[in-house]
C-alpha cells in the first residue's frame, strides 16, 4: 500500500511532531485499534468450530449473507438508473434530488426502520393496500430485512455510480448512437462497461453496509432467529443473553469481512477509478 | 443529391447558417478556422445536435427529427472515440451488431474491414494499446462497417503526428474514393482538404464564404483567410481591361482582361525583390519596406508593406543574405502580369 504522506526528500527531514499533537494522535489511534485487537485476542478460537456449528450462529450467518446479497441486487437494479438520472446535467432540481438520496446516510438507522414501518407496515400507506390485496406484509419477514438493508445501503451505490458516470466521457455514447445503437444498447454495451469499476466499488460498499445493518432491521423486521435475525442482531442477542463468547466470535467474523472489503476496495477498484 | 441540408443553429452571440449538398461518392470538405461552426454543422448532420431551423435530407429521406441511431451516418471522430473496453474487432463489429446482425457475422464483417484498412493484425488489441494512426484506421473501419449512406469525418488527421498523418491521409483518400456514399470532412488544414475532397466549402463565422474544387479554391481564393491558407497574395480592386485599380491604392497590370470588381491573386514565389527600382520589362513595380522575415520551407518568406498593401514574398536564403534583408529594409517588388490571376468578385 502506498504511504499517504512521504517524507520530504531534502531539507532537514520531516521534524518532530509537537507533543500537544502527538499525544492525542497516538491516543486516537489506540482508541481505534485497541478494541479491535481486544476482539481478536479475546475471541474463543478453540471453541470456534463448535460455536459456529451451533444452529443459531450458522443460521444468522447464512441469513446475513443472503439478505445482504439480495439487498445489493435490489440496490443495483434501482440504484444504477437513479444514478444515471442524477448524473444528467440537464435534470431539473438535481441538487435537491441528490440531497434526498443522501438522507439515509445521515439518518439514524432506527429512524429509517420507523419510517419504513409507516409506509410498508401492515397499516402503512402502501403496506395496508398491499396486505389487503395479497395478505402479505413486509415487517418481520426476510423480505423486510432485505428492504431495511437496501434502504440504508442504497445511497452508497447511487453516489459511487453517479460519480463514475459523471467522470465518464459521454461522447462514447454519442459514438455508439451514430453506429445505430438503440438507447438500451448504448446503456448496456457502452455506458455500463465504462462505469463498471464504479458500479463494482459501489456494490461492495453497499453490500458491506447491508451486512452490518442493525437499527433499521431490528426496528422494521424484528429479531426472529431463522427469518430476520442477521449476524449483527445475533451478536447483540448473544451479548445480552446466554453466550458472550459467541458474540465475540461473530464480531471477529464481521470484522474479517469488513477488512476484506476494505482491502478489495483499495487494491482492486478504488485506485482504478 | 445524397445529402441535402440547410443547417441553422443559433447561440448567444453566434449563429450558423449553412446550405450543403453532397452527391453520391462525393467528398466535401468544410474548411475553416476554429470556431467557424464546422464541427457544429457535422454534429447536426450526425443527429447529435438539434438545429434551430432548416432540414437534413439523406438519400431522399428527411431525417431532421430522427435520432442519430436511425440516420445511417458514420462518424470518424477527431480523437477516434473507440470504446476502451472493447477490442478493435468488437469496436468495428459494434455497428453491424447494433443493427441486428448476428454476432458471428458481424465479427466476420469487422475482420474484413480491419484487413481492408490495414490493421487486421491488431484485431484483438484494446484501443489504448494502439498507436494514433492504428486507432484512426480502426475508427474508419468502425464507421464504414455500419454501411452508412453519409460518412462524416471530424478532423480525422488532426490528432496524428506528421509522419503518421502522411500515410493515414493517403490511405484515407483511397478509402474515400471507393466509398459509394456521400462524405463530409471537417478540417482546418487546407492540405487535407485539397488532397481528400472533391469540393471545398470554406466556412467563416458560421457562413459559407467560398465553394469550389480544390483547384479553384487554391487558385482563386475569395477571402483573406482562404488566401492565407493556400499561401497566396490576394488583392481586391476594380478592373478595366488589363488594368486593375487596387482598393486602398496602387494599380496592377494583368495579362488577362476583366471588367468590374475583381480579385487579383499571385503566389509569393512569383514576386521578385530588388534593392533598387528595376529597369526593363516588369510592369508591376512597387516600392516597399520589409516588415517581417521568417523561414518558410527551404525559402524565406518576407512580408513587405508596399504602400499600405501587405504583400508576401518568397525569396531564397541566398537572396536574403545578398540583399541584407531584414525588418525595415527598403525594397522594390515586381510581379509579371502573367503571374496574376484575375477573377470577378
Amino acid at each position: 500500500m502506498r504511504p499517504l504522506l512521504r517524507a520530504r526528500p531534502t531539507g532537514g527531514g520531516p521534524g518532530r511532531a509537537p507533543a500537544f499533537l502527538a499525544v492525542p494522535a497516538v491516543l486516537a489511534l489506540a482508541f481505534l485499534v485497541l478494541p479491535l485487537a481486544g476482539l481478536v485476542l479475546r475471541a474463543p478460537w478453540r471453541e470456534a468450530p463448535e460455536l459456529l456449528a451451533g444452529a443459531g450462529v450458522g443460521q444468522a450467518l447464512r441469513l446475513s449473507l443472503l439478505t445482504a446479497s439480495a439487498a445489493t441486487v435490489v440496490c443495483l437494479l434501482l440504484g444504477i438508473p437513479l444514478a444515471w438520472l442524477l448524473a444528467r446535467p440537464d435534470l431539473p432540481g438535481r441538487s435537491a434530488l441528490r440531497a434526498l438520496v443522501t438522507v439515509p446516510l445521515v439518518l439514524p438507522p432506527v429512524v429509517g426502520g420507523v419510517a419504513l414501518f409507516t409506509v410498508l407496515g401492515r397499516t402503512g400507506l402502501i403496506g395496508r393496500p398491499l396486505y389487503e390485496l395479497t395478505g402479505f406484509a413486509f415487517p418481520f419477514t426476510t423480505a423486510g430485512v432485505v428492504l431495511a438493508e437496501a434502504f440504508v445501503a442504497l445511497p452508497f451505490l447511487v453516489l459511487a455510480v453517479e460519480g463514475a458516470l459523471r467522470a465518464a466521457d459521454r461522447r462514447y455514447e454519442e459514438a455508439a448512437a451514430t453506429l445505430g445503437a438503440s438507447q438500451w444498447t448504448v446503456f448496456r454495451r457502452v455506458t455500463l462497461p465504462l462505469v463498471a469499476p464504479g458500479v463494482a466499488a459501489g456494490a461492495v460498499l453497499c453490500w458491506a453496509r447491508a451486512l452490518g445493518e442493525f437499527g433499521a432491521t431490528i426496528t422494521f423486521a424484528g429479531n426472529f432467529p431463522g427469518s430476520t435475525q442477521t449476524m449483527p442482531l445475533a451478536v447483540y442477542q448473544a451479548l445480552e443473553g446466554a453466550d458472550p463468547r459467541a458474540a465475540v466470535l461473530l464480531s471477529v467474523l464481521l470484522l474479517g469481512v469488513s477488512v476484506a472489503v476494505l482491502g478489495l476496495l483499495r487494491d482492486q477498484w478504488v485506485n482504478r477509478l | 443529391m445524397t445529402v441535402d441540408a440547410r443547417i441553422v443553429v443559433h447561440r448567444s452571440g453566434w449563429s450558423l447558417d449553412l446550405e450543403l449538398a453532397v452527391g453520391a461518392g462525393e467528398v466535401v470538405a468544410l474548411l475553416g478556422p476554429n470556431g467557424a461552426g464546422k464541427t457544429t454543422a457535422l454534429r447536426v448532420l450526425a443527429g447529435l445536435q438539434p438545429l434551430d431551423a432548416g432540414h437534413v435530407v439523406i438519400a431522399g429521406e428527411t431525417v431532421t427529427d430522427l435520432p442519430s441511431a436511425r440516420r445511417s451516418v458514420g462518424v470518424v471522430f477527431q480523437d477516434h472515440l473507440l470504446f476502451p473496453h472493447l477490442s478493435a474487432l468488437e469496436n468495428v463489429a459494434f455497428g453491424p451488431r447494433a443493427r441486428g446482425v448476428p454476432a458471428a457475422v458481424a465479427r466476420r464483417t469487422a475482420r474484413e474491414w480491419l484487413d481492408r484498412v490495414g490493421v487486421g493484425e491488431h484485431a484483438a488489441a484494446r484501443p489504448r494499446t494502439l498507436s494514433g494512426g492504428q486507432a484512426q484506421r480502426v475508427a474508419l473501419a468502425r464507421a464504414l462497417a455500419a454501411e452508412p449512406r453519409l460518412l462524416l469525418l471530424d478532423e480525422p488527421l488532426a490528432a496524428l503526428d506528421a509522419r503518421t498523418r502522411l500515410t493515414v491521409r493517403s490511405d484515407l483518400r483511397r478509402h474515400l474514393a471507393s466509398f459509394g456514399g456521400a462524405a463530409v470532412l471537417v478540417t482546418h488544414d487546407p492540405f487535407d482538404a485539397m488532397v481528400l475532397a472533391d469540393r471545398i466549402v470554406v466556412v467563416e463565422d458560421g457562413a459559407e464564404v467560398q465553394t469550389g474544387t480544390p483547384a479553384e479554391v487554391s487558385r482563386r481564393p475569395r477571402t483573406e483567410y482562404v488566401a492565407r491558407l493556400v499561401g497566396l497574395n490576394l488583392l481586391r480592386g476594380v478592373a478595366t481591361g488589363h488594368h486593375v485599380d487596387v482598393d486602398g491604392g496602387g494599380e496592377l497590370v494583368t495579362a488577362d482582361s476583366a471588367f468590374g470588381p475583381v480579385y487579383a491573386a499571385f503566389r509569393p514565389a512569383a514576386v521578385s525583390v530588388y534593392p533598387e527600382r528595376p529597369a526593363g520589362s516588369p510592369r508591376n513595380v512597387w516600392p516597399g519596406r520589409v516588415t517581417t522575415a521568417e523561414p518558410h520551407g527551404d525559402a524565406v518568406r518576407i512580408q513587405v508593406d508596399a504602400a499600405g498593401l501587405p504583400v508576401l514574398v518568397d525569396c531564397t536564403t541566398a537572396a536574403v543574405a545578398e540583399l541584407g534583408l531584414g525588418p525595415g529594409s527598403p525594397v522594390w517588388l515586381s510581379v509579371k502580369a502573367s503571374e496574376i490571376e484575375v477573377y470577378p468578385s
